[in-house]
């Protein structure tokens, strides 16, 4: 008897598992629902017969905890705990699973992956939860005003099922147009400091697999000899010394001439295979200017009139303000190429399958990138070629690059073999660190002029520097007239008010491939903008907090920012520091939200600057998730704060002096002793967090070291460590 | 040249040259993917493992000098007293960003906590110093290295 009820309940719940629910968009963009994976092979949400949820990721994981995220946003709309929903990744498809914020792209970046998918993946969650109830109340004969899902149960009117029990069921019913989304009140997820990231347990196990991880059957791999300087071309190779190396395959030009790639058994053979190589190069169309050179150029264009006038003001009315002005403060900033450094090095691992199809598997950030640079390689259209995302070992803006470089490497390391054998690329440290698409080296002078009371009555502000999007598929949406935003994006928007500003922008030539790093042009605006504001306050003998809140008073972004000023001074103890210390803050907008940073310094410039505190506030609409808001504003903090310390990258005859962490030395536990970050509640819609903690950190440091003593400067070139600054 | 190498318990007979980094045994011949390659010359320590219980970075450990010695990955810490204190905490805290470093960074952390039980902040940035990690999550390791060392007192 008892065994053949537990068999009843084994067939009834595998009858189950067989059914499924998915609901995603068709594509019209139009919200659909099926019960078959076939038929919705692009679906946002999927629910078994057993009740188990699975959220389709559309952004990358690479640590700002979009994963958990996105599957929040689902698990509370559809009624389920944390633990009763999974995660994967989506495949590419930038109709489907684009960013909205992008347009027909499919693509993580500018901190947009909450703030684009909010509506979206709660609709799909709510819609999953709409047909349930639907299919329930219809059972039962009951109203489905009166249901709710809990937990994963359905339950009202006197009854309760496991949801799985409806799935069959509602895969055959009509998505509701717009279903209703639950209302904050109802919120037990979204807003939880206790919700813990869906991907820690894989990630302290071993058991998460990056791109780096992946090992195909027969797999080659691949390591490429990249010319030394840009624009450098491969005249001749000699592999002999490579030869020698056990495992090694074979070496072949690549058809663009940038490099070699050696292919091997393994990644130790095909790292001494690489290295093995001698390459003759022709250089004479290559970079061959040196960082001083870049340097003068950048300098030299701060006064000259610039290319652009942006915000279209009368620069000769303000620099004859400055110039009458009771006091002038006058100021050239200095901000050097700068590399993402990923943690896990860049690689990609592609092969064919028997029908032909291409699969790239990578821990893509902009999927659609390297998924229409294969059409072309391989001559195939969209739906043969698919990409498997991974886990990504950290970006920081890197694995987003317009030409999709390192899969493009690949694909044509791949094209040139019979493409039997899978093949891995692979990049080492020294690849990654000389491989370009760097932070542009910007230059920025400023002229204030203050009247008698410490009043700000003309900004004359001149920036120069290497565009990134020019030149791009994105110049279309971020240059106007002329202007890339990127580059002067926190002055031309900022919320201050300041009378009377110039803003003046002059690009200059690219010394070497430029790229977004996290926060782009915000790493050196917010620096500017805030030192110098730090300075004005100084100098008239105010408050550095009250000084800005007086440039502060509008209502939404001003009051916004202001808030976080305010809270973050309140918290840091603002106004007092124990003896040998010093505070500094800073305070800046990006990608939507606003954060303010005060650090606080003890030591000095000659014998060592010890970072002894930095406390944080952060606004940045709904906190999805809190803890990971917390996580991200300290990692970006470290982030800017480690390479404002003492990173730079330079050139020598145009190449890269730089080659790993020895050199290009990363923040290390030591440096900063403790971060506190605090949350403005907030009911307005959530914006970027993986960045905005980036921007105000760097000069709150300098602005702390400014206030060490009567005679301490603030740092005007970075890396502060090549100017002056010694750090314990 | 053949060696015979103990790894997590296990002996694997392993064929490769001289010169050849741990590391990349581990990885491309034994196919344990959670040692990862950051750097290469120590200067990351993502690829930390455990010889003979103690710490050493697997990329500048050379397969001829370790015959016969006994390693430990992070695929092996869970069975460790030490080990899962370490990997709780890091739980509780939420440690990981990426992930990418946190192997080594783990693995570092149960060779102080072997050596010394009840750190302090400063004895754990001292020891944990050469692990970097790129999305700087240093707040949260040093708090779970503490966390786990009460973990372990409980
Ligand atoms: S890979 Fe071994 S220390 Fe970095
Ligand atoms: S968690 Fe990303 S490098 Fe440490």
């Amino acid at each position: 008897m008892a065994d053949q009820l537990s068999r009843r309940g084994f067939l009834k719940s595998a009858a189950a598992a067989g059914a499924a629910l998915y609901i995603g968009a068709n594509t019209k963009g139009v919200m659909a629902a099926s019960n078959s994976a076939d038929a919705m092979l692009n679906h946002f949400v999927k629910i078994t017969g057993d009740g188990r949820a699975v959220a389709l990721c559309k952004h990358v994981e690479f640590g700002q905890g979009s994963a958990t995220g996105l599957t929040t946003l689902i698990a509370e709309e559809l009624g389920v705990t944390m633990e009763q929903i999974d995660y994967e990744f989506a495949p590419s498809n930038p109709e489907i699973y684009n960013n909205l914020l992008f347009g027909p792209f499919q693509g993580t970046g500018g901190s947009t992956a909450i703030a684009n998918s909010f509506t979206q993946y709660r609709t799909a969650g709510a819609a999953a939860r709409e047909m349930l109830i639907s299919a329930a109340a219809k059972t039962w004969g009951v109203d489905a005003g009166t249901l709710d899902i809990v937990e994963g149960v359905i339950t009202g009117a006197g009854k309760t099922a496991p949801m799985g029990e409806f799935v069959a069921a509602a895969a055959g019913m009509e998505v509701p147009a717009e279903p209703r989304l639950r209302d904050a009140s109802e919120w037990k997820i979204i807003g939880n400091a206790q919700t813990r990231r869906l991907d820690s347990p894989v990630k302290v196990n071993g058991q998460a697999q990056f791109a780096m991880d992946v090992h195909l059957d027969n797999q080659m791999v691949v390591m490429v000899r990249r010319t030394p300087q840009r624009g450098g071309t491969v005249v001749a190779f000699d592999d002999s010394a490579s030869k020698v190396v056990k495992g090694f395959i074979m070496a072949q030009a690549l058809p663009t001439g940038h490099g070699v790639a050696v292919y091997a058994e393994n990644t130790w053979a095909a790292m001494q295979a690489r290295n093995a190589l001698e390459v003759e190069w022709d250089l004479s169309a290559a970079e061959t200017r040196s960082s001083g050179e870049i340097k003068d150029e950048i300098l030299a264009a701060l006064n000259t009139e610039p290319t652009y006038n942006v915000n279209k003001a009368d620069r000769a009315a303000v620099k004859t303000t400055v110039d009458g002005a009771a006091t002038v403060l006058e100021k050239t900033f200095y901000f050097p190429l700068l590399a993402h450094a990923p943690m896990e090095p860049l690689n990609c691992t592609i092969e064919q399958t028997a029908e032909g199809d291409i699969v790239l598997h990578d821990g893509a950030q902009m999927p659609t990138g390297p998924h229409m640079a294969y059409q072309q390689i391989f001559e195939l259209p969209a739906e043969k070629i698919q990409i498997k995302s991974m886990l990504a070992g950290g970006s920081f803006g890197r694995r987003a690059t317009p030409d999709a470089d390192y899969q493009v490497e690949a694909g044509l390391a791949f094209i040139m073999t019979d493409r039997s054998r899978p093949v891995k690329l692979v990049w080492d440290r020294e690849d990654d660190i000389r491989g370009g698409y760097y932070r542009p080296a910007a230059g920025h002078k400023v002229r204030v002029g203050l009247d008698e009371t410490g009043a700000i009555i003309g900004w004359d502000h001149q920036v120069a520097g290497q565009s990134i999007m020019k030149g791009t598929a994105f110049e279309s949406f971020a240059v106007h007239d002329g202007v890339d935003h990127s580059t002067v994006e926190g002055i031309a928007d900022s919320p201050y008010t300041i009378p009377g500003q110039a803003l003046g922008l002059t690009d200059t030539e690219k010394a070497t491939s430029v790229l977004w790093w996290r926060s782009v042009g915000h790493t050196h605006t917010a620096y500017v903008m805030e030192v110098m504001m730090d300075l004005a306050a100084k100098t008239s003998g105010k408050d550095a907090v009250e000084y800005r809140l007086g440039y502060l008073t509008g209502e939404g972004d001003a009051a916004r920012k202001a808030g976080v000023l305010k809270l973050a001074a309140e918290k840091a103890g603002w106004g007092s520091a124990p003896a040998g210390h010093a505070k500094g803050i800073a305070v800046h907008k990006s990608f939507g939200s606003y954060v303010a940073t005060v650090v606080e310094v003890s030591g000095n410039t000659d014998d060592g600057i010890v970072v002894e505190k930095v406390t944080a506030a952060v606004d940045c609409g709904i906190a999805l998730n809190p803890d990971t808001v917390t996580a991200q504003a300290e990692g970006a903090i470290g982030y800017g704060i480690g390479h404002a310390m003492r990173d730079q990258i330079t050139l020598d005859g145009g190449a890269v002096e730089q080659s790993n962490f020895p050199d290009y030395e990363p923040l290390r536990i030591s440096d900063i002793k403790v971060i506190e970050t605090h949350i403005v509640p907030s009911a307005e819609a959530p914006t970027g967090i993986g960045e905005p903690g980036t921007p105000p950190s760097a000069p709150a440091l300098a602005n702390a070291i400014a206030a060490l003593s009567a005679d301490a400067e603030y740092v005007a070139e970075l890396p502060m460590s090549a100017n002056g600054v010694e750090f314990a | 040249m053949t060696i015979s190498l103990n790894l997590n318990g296990q002996t694997h007979e392993v064929d490769a040259e001289p010169g050849t980094p741990l590391l990349w045994v581990i990885r491309d011949e034994l196919k344990l993917t959670g040692t990862k390659f950051g750097c290469g010359v120590a200067a990351c320590g993502a690829c930390t493992v455990h010889l003979d219980g103690e710490p050493v970075r697997s990329c500048q450990t050379f397969i001829e000098d370790i015959d016969g010695a006994e390693i430990t990955t992070i695929e092996k810490m869970e069975e460790d007293k030490v080990g899962a204190a370490v990997q709780k905490a890091w739980l509780e805290l939420d440690v990981v960003q990426c992930g990418y470093c946190q192997s080594g960074q783990i693995m570092n952390a149960v060779g102080l906590l072997r050596q010394n039980a009840k750190p302090t902040a400063e004895e754990v940035d001292d020891y944990m110093h050469g692990n970097a990690c790129r999305c700087a999550t240093y707040q949260r390791i040093r708090a779970g290295v503490l966390r786990a060392s009460e973990i372990l007192e409980a």
